[in-house]
């Protein structure tokens, strides 16, 4: 939104004051117009035509058919998607991708009270901290992975040395089948705090100080005026960010497919049946042991759960989120 | 007494602000300290915390990978995917802006969607139109795709909307034609717009691993992601060469991000707040 502030500040300085009392006079209009817009279109349109939206099909036409060994694909109606409702791998994928999805969520609170303690007026340092919340954000993800496998370590790791300071016994936080989900979970929470806390801040930003006051004198506390002011109003921001989080968690490959290891590293970690998800199944099948008609109907399960979620929570948003 | 009470609640403010950001920043400062231990020291319990200055951990990297030619590799596909959607993007985004056509909703509708469909759902054929072309394990592969972007579109469309059409009218009135007023009116007054977007482009092709894992397996051809992502497969153990060869490739973008922390910011705020 500062942007746009700039951009018409300059845009304002640039256009000469209309002569007084002179009528506007209309541009005319240009010939082949259409023509230009399409040109201008067209590297794009065609990109995402070759590149994106013909491949969605594709990958749809894909999930009805069996690849043999060398290439080359045949027709085999709805087996793919007989054998994924029987699948219990893919049920697992499903269960712990949803739960990936749902825990991931916890950190929307974190997040808002984070930005709402920067949003404090006076405080100094706002943009010290906000950059060092930011890191993880621009870490390259398999460089975060990586990281936290070694932290997570259950002989060496940092987090385990430091519990054991309290006399805790950490397990093996990655290669335990009972912790390696929450472990992870909470790495994509550290990893994307940084992000939600910028939306939300910038949310709570546009919130106008009069609304405090005006809560103020009406007697409402710090508390009160979080729930009745601040809430509502960064309501839409909230919403933005949980459907973003869903999605992004719905899709989750790269931290699981560096941490719990990939290929044969992956099928000795005991702890890989409780962390799969859909997208790490969908690559193993469909570029590891070449099973792309599979694969396909998977990544079509995929897109119908993310449908359906963000379809859920544009319905809800009608309860809870309030647009000024 | 108010005063000292408002001091009081500064100072929990900042004690638990200092918190957060130490949770943040240790996880990088233990890479470091690691990345410059000897293996015996990094796996020391209780463990050591001054770190041995073993520099050559750091040209161990290079051994293991050929950390130069993916750092290359990784710099040519960001720069090649951020000129193509700056330059594609923009075009796209001021026709959707301010141009009038036949079919102007329906088109937009359609780019639109793609945003809406998980990456996972391209790549197959995507593959297969690169092993159609012979492109596999290239550079051009990794690139091809990343040239168009259905977000770029969105994001400049809504930056141009929001500057004041009186100006390319003006332009308008004087004469110029589409091409005229898009390169030389809107795009310097977009420079804002293209600089969010072409540092989320750098950023997200810097760190992307699914698609260059996928077409490019020869290791030559491969970007530091996924470069880095075989190297933990074989070599688990030496976390300390881990830990620097993770520290050298993510740390440009790091740097990056930290002098144009205020454009990237914006970035994320504006596509956030507009959507």
């Amino acid at each position: 939104m500062v942007m746009t502030e700039e951009g018409i500040a300059a845009g304002r300085a640039a256009v000469p004051a209309p002569a007084p009392g002179g009528r506007a006079r209309r541009p005319r209009r240009w010939t082949a117009e259409a023509g230009w817009a399409y040109l201008l279109i067209a590297p794009t349109g065609l990109g995402l035509a070759v590149f994106y939206l013909w491949p969605v099909l594709q990958t749809g036409y894909f999930s009805f058919t069996e690849w043999g060994p060398f290439g080359g694909h045949e027709w085999v109606g709805l087996d793919n998607y007989r054998a994924l409702a029987a699948d219990a791998e893919v049920r697992q994928a499903l269960v712990n991708t949803l739960l990936f999805a749902l825990l991931g969520l916890l950190g929307i609170p974190l997040a808002i009270v984070f930005a709402a303690l920067l949003n404090r007026p006076k405080l100094r340092g706002v943009s010290v901290y906000r950059a060092l919340f930011f890191i993880p954000v621009v870490t390259m993800p398999v460089a975060v992975a990586m990281v936290w496998r070694w932290l997570y370590n259950g002989d060496f790791g940092l987090v385990n040395q430091l519990l054991s300071v309290f006399g805790v016994e950490g397990p093996h936080w990655i290669a335990d089948p009972a912790t390696a989900l929450y472990a992870l979970v909470a790495v994509c929470i550290w990893a994307g705090l940084g992000y939600n806390i910028v939306v939300f801040l910038a949310g709570l930003q546009a919130i106008p100080r009069e609304f405090y006051e005006a809560a103020e004198i009406d007697g409402a506390g710090p508390v009160a005026q979080f729930r009745r002011v601040t809430l509502p109003l960064l309501s839409p921001s909230i919403f933005f960010v949980s459907v973003l989080s869903v999605i992004g968690s719905l899709q989750l490959f790269d931290l699981v497919y560096v941490m719990a290891g990939s290929g044969q590293a992956a099928r000795s970690n005991p702890a890989m049946p409780r962390i799969q998800t859909v997208v790490g199944l969908f690559y193993d099948k469909a570029f590891y042991t070449n099973d792309r008609g599979y694969a396909a109907a998977i990544v079509m399960a995929l897109l119908v759960l993310i449908v359906v979620f963000t379809a859920i929570q544009f319905r809800l948003q009608k309860r809870w989120v309030h647009y000024g | 007494m108010a005063e000292s009470r408002a001091q009081g609640r500064m100072a929990g403010t900042h004690g638990t602000l200092i918190l957060g950001a130490a949770v943040m920043v240790i996880p990088f400062a233990w890479q470091l300290l690691t990345s410059l231990k000897t293996l015996t020291n990094a796996t020391r319990v209780p463990p050591t915390i001054a770190p041995d200055w073993r520099w050559s951990n750091y040209a161990q990297v290079f051994e293991l990978l050929p950390f130069g030619d993916q750092f290359l590799n990784t710099a040519v596909v960001a720069a090649a995917r951020t000129a193509g959607q700056l330059l594609f993007c923009s075009m796209a985004a001021y026709a959707f802006a301010r141009l009038r056509f036949p079919g102007r909703g329906l088109l937009f509708g359609l780019f639109l969607s793609v945003l809406m469909v998980p990456p996972a759902l391209f790549v197959i054929p995507q593959y297969e139109i690169m092993a159609d072309l012979g492109w596999l394990n290239s550079l051009g592969a990794i690139i091809a795709p990343g040239l168009f972007s259905a977000f770029g579109v969105f994001l400049l469309r809504q930056f141009f909307l929001g500057l004041p059409r009186e100006l390319d009218e003006a332009a308008r009135l004087d004469g110029a034609g589409p091409l005229r007023i898009y390169w030389s009116v809107m795009l310097p007054l977009a420079k804002p717009g293209l600089l969010a977007l072409g540092i989320l482009v750098v950023l997200a092709s810097w760190n992307d691993l699914f698609w260059p894992l996928i077409v490019n397996t020869d290791p030559e051809q491969m970007t530091l992601s996924a470069g880095l992502a075989s190297l933990q497969g074989q070599f688990q153990t030496d976390y300390p060469v881990l830990m620097a060869g993770s520290l050298l490739a993510s740390l440009p973008v790091i740097v990056v991000f930290t002098v144009l922390q205020r454009h990237f910011i914006q970035g994320i705020a504006f596509s956030g707040n507009k959507s």
